[in-house]
């Protein structure tokens, strides 16, 4: 049985070290320009991103990642030494248009390769079409990971294989961390589905810790009107906040709050817009969800030094109010990572071959050391709580990745 | 059970939203009471007012009264326009709800061009202020919205019950040919109407600007709530249409408190199914 381990562990690391050889030489090969143009007929591949419709706020960072890595990608040598063309369609923030999109592009476009779009329930959509037509999928924004049973799939951005418990687990130890540590928490979310998920997890974590959840609300994804939400999260004046918000709702509550002369003693938001929130004067202190920012020692790893001033100044081009390199965009970046280090590494675009060296490979990525062996093919999760200090984001749990300790009003 | 400040607070704030419902739906009781146009481009067209109020505001730092006198004639004169493609190409009413809805789409797309689908937010001063009355907050911007709502809905509805022009369109809008017949120019007073609408579509989307969180889509948020709103106060009737969106409101905010945020969407249907099963005889 040791022997096996230590077999499996040798394995590991060669896979480890033949992954960041591969991860390098890719990159070079990317970056070079004294390398050969690509040439030949492009690889095309195929996706949708939510460029319309509710989603399309944050669909924007993905497009720009994706443009701006397919770019860099046919600066280089391209993949396999062949320009690599991106089809990229708009499915409207509706999983069936996605659906159909899907079908389209593999059937009518016959697109090489597919990357999945944005947001739980299109990734959903469209993982049964690939899933019909035995193709790969890499995806990075699918946040309740039970539900992607496809074996083709590869999760780009490090959710684990149970978000729920890890991620409140973590965000509890932080908080935790503080002198005053919270007895108490309120949870409000939306009810978008990754967010009521991990809404429902904090609420189970937090009670299975002893802290009391004196209220937990769900509100409709869209909710325009937070006074009322207010009204009742002051009323329950719990220790510690905890909101499950998607872009601006954050900011929304907080601004309600504030009306009601109420301030959060220690507040949390999961996927807010990190502009806005940032900008917000209510939101001194307020943490947030991570996977990623660009500064030490995320901005040090692979690729980033290269594509982080492109994207700044692309999303500055494209009127983006924040253009700083975050966890969504670099969700899109890893997605093209993934998918074109298996393409080099197997040197071809068989779906199963890409798939099972991606299952079988340790990657490393901006996000860290990645591997896609898990439970749906997920690894261990890689969360980061960040934090408003001194108008900047600062990562400020885990400890050992932490650039500030994290502060308290 | 929620404290009595709690439910105070919820049914102060939900009976000032119900005033940016009135506000909003205004434009949209009329233009389908009088003119027979249901007019789904009014909420993109008041979205269209917060973007360019945003614009003004935020970009090129005007003062909002400044930016609503600039917002005001553009859209009456938007609304003048859009009528007489109406007149030009006879679009009855069922047709004004296909080519209204491409109307919006067009607007939500052209937003997203020249905002991007990115958030926008109006920063002002009042954002967050609000007055103090004992336990009670009162948000300054919703009270603003609110007495708007209030003073536009009144100041029409006298229009439309003391004045000629008022009295002539509302006789067009049961008869067009007998009231033609006393010498109503319906054509014009049309026009007149159009304009007002899409002018308080202006007005409605200023205030969506100061209050709300600004995104293309988020014209569609307002849509079902709102018909619900022209529906219950009656087409045509600018005093319903500002009840109704306080009965609304009020019920949703009190539904929040109660039970769950989640409820709320089902408030304004449930009341509008209540009334039509109901059919009390204000409504018919």
């Amino acid at each position: 049985m040791r022997q096996d381990d230590a077999r499996d562990d040798g394995l590991l690391q060669r896979r480890k070290v033949v992954a960041g050889i591969g991860g390098g030489l890719l990159l070079g090969t990317a970056a070079s320009t004294t390398r050969a143009a690509p040439s030949g007929k492009p690889i095309r591949i195929g996706g949708t991103l939510s460029l319309t419709g509710p989603l399309a706020q944050t669909a924007l960072l993905h497009k720009i990642a994706g443009e701006t890595f397919v770019d860099i990608l046919n600066e280089g040598n391209g993949l396999l030494g062949r320009p690599v063309e991106w089809l990229l369609l708009d499915d409207q923030s509706k999983p069936e248009v996605a659906r159909s999109l899907y079908e389209k592009l593999i059937t009518g476009d016959k697109v090489d390769l597919i990357v999945g779009p944005y947001g739980t329930n299109s990734i959903l959509a469209a993982m049964g079409v690939a899933q019909r037509y035995n193709k790969v999928i890499v995806q990075s924004s699918m946040g309740i990971p039970k539900l992607a049973t496809y074996d083709m799939q590869i999760p780009a951005s490090p959710f684990g294989p149970d978000p729920a418990k890890e991620n409140n687990a973590l965000v509890l130890d932080c908080v935790a961390s503080l002198p005053a540590a919270p007895k108490s928490v309120t949870v409000v979310t939306s009810k978008f589905p990754s967010a009521q998920f991990m809404a429902e997890g904090m609420r189970d974590v937090a009670k299975q810790r002893g802290l009391a959840v004196p209220l937990y609300l769900e509100y409709e994804f869209g909710t325009r009107d937070f006074a009322s939400i207010a009204a009742r999260v002051k009323d329950a004046n719990a220790d510690f906040l905890w909101v499950g918000a998607l872009g601006l709702e954050g900011n929304q509550l907080l601004e309600s709050l504030k009306k009601l002369d109420y301030s959060p003693k220690l507040h949390y938001y999961l996927y807010p817009a990190p502009g806005p929130l940032l900008a917000s004067p209510e939101a001194k202190n307020a943490l947030a969800q991570s996977f990623f920012e660009d500064s030490p020692p995320f901005s040090t790893r692979v690729g980033v030094a290269k594509f982080s001033p492109m994207y700044r100044a692309r999303a500055v081009k494209a009127g983006i109010p924040y253009t700083q390199l975050d966890s969504q965009a670099m969700g899109t970046y890893n997605v093209f990572y993934l998918l074109t280090r298996a393409v080099e590494a197997t040197k071809s675009l068989d779906d199963k071959v890409l798939a099972q060296w991606l299952k079988k490979t340790t990657v490393e990525t901006p996000f860290g050391s990645q591997s896609f062996n898990g439970p749906n093919n997920h690894g261990p999760g890689i969360w980061l709580v960040k934090q408003v200090q001194n108008g900047k984001w600062v990562v400020v749990w885990p400890r050992a990745v932490a650039s500030a300790p994290i502060l308290t009003t | 059970m929620p404290s009595l400040t709690l439910l105070s607070q919820a049914l102060l704030s939900g009976l000032l939203a119900g005033g940016l419902y009135g506000l909003l739906g205004l434009g949209l009781s009329l233009s389908w009471g009088l003119l027979r146009l249901v007019n789904i481009a009014h909420f993109a067209l008041a979205f269209l007012g917060a973007y360019i109020a945003y614009q003004l505001g935020n970009v090129a730092h005007l003062n909002i009264a400044i930016s609503l006198l600039l917002i005001l004639p553009s859209f009456f004169a938007f609304g003048v326009a859009l009528h007489w493609l109406f007149k030009r190409y006879h679009v009855n009413e069922f047709g004004s709800l296909l080519v209204t809805f491409g109307v919006a789409v067009l607007i939500e797309s052209l937003i997203q061009y020249f905002w991007t689908a990115d958030f926008r937010r109006f920063e002002s001063p009042w954002g967050t202020s609000s007055i103090r009355v004992g336990p009670i907050f009162v948000p300054v911007l919703e009270l603003a919205a609110f007495a708007t709502a209030t003073l536009l809905a009144v100041a029409t509805w006298l229009w439309l019950n003391r004045t000629y022009a008022g009295k002539a369109l509302r006789a067009s809008a049961q008869d067009e040919q007998i009231a033609a017949a006393f010498g109503v120019n319906h054509r014009a007073l049309s026009f007149l109407l159009s304009g007002l609408c899409a002018a308080y579509a202006g007005v409605a989307g200023v205030f969506i600007a100061l209050i709300s969180t600004l995104a293309p889509s988020q014209i569609w948020a307002w849509l079902g709530v709102v018909f619900a709103v022209v529906i219950i106060g009656r087409l045509g009737n600018p005093i319903g249409a500002l009840i109704a969106g306080v009965l609304i409101g009020a019920c949703e905010g009190l539904a929040m408190a109660i039970f769950s945020p989640a409820w709320a969407p089902l408030v304004s249907f449930s009341i509008l199914i209540i009334m039509l099963l109901w059919q009390p005889r204000w409504l018919q």
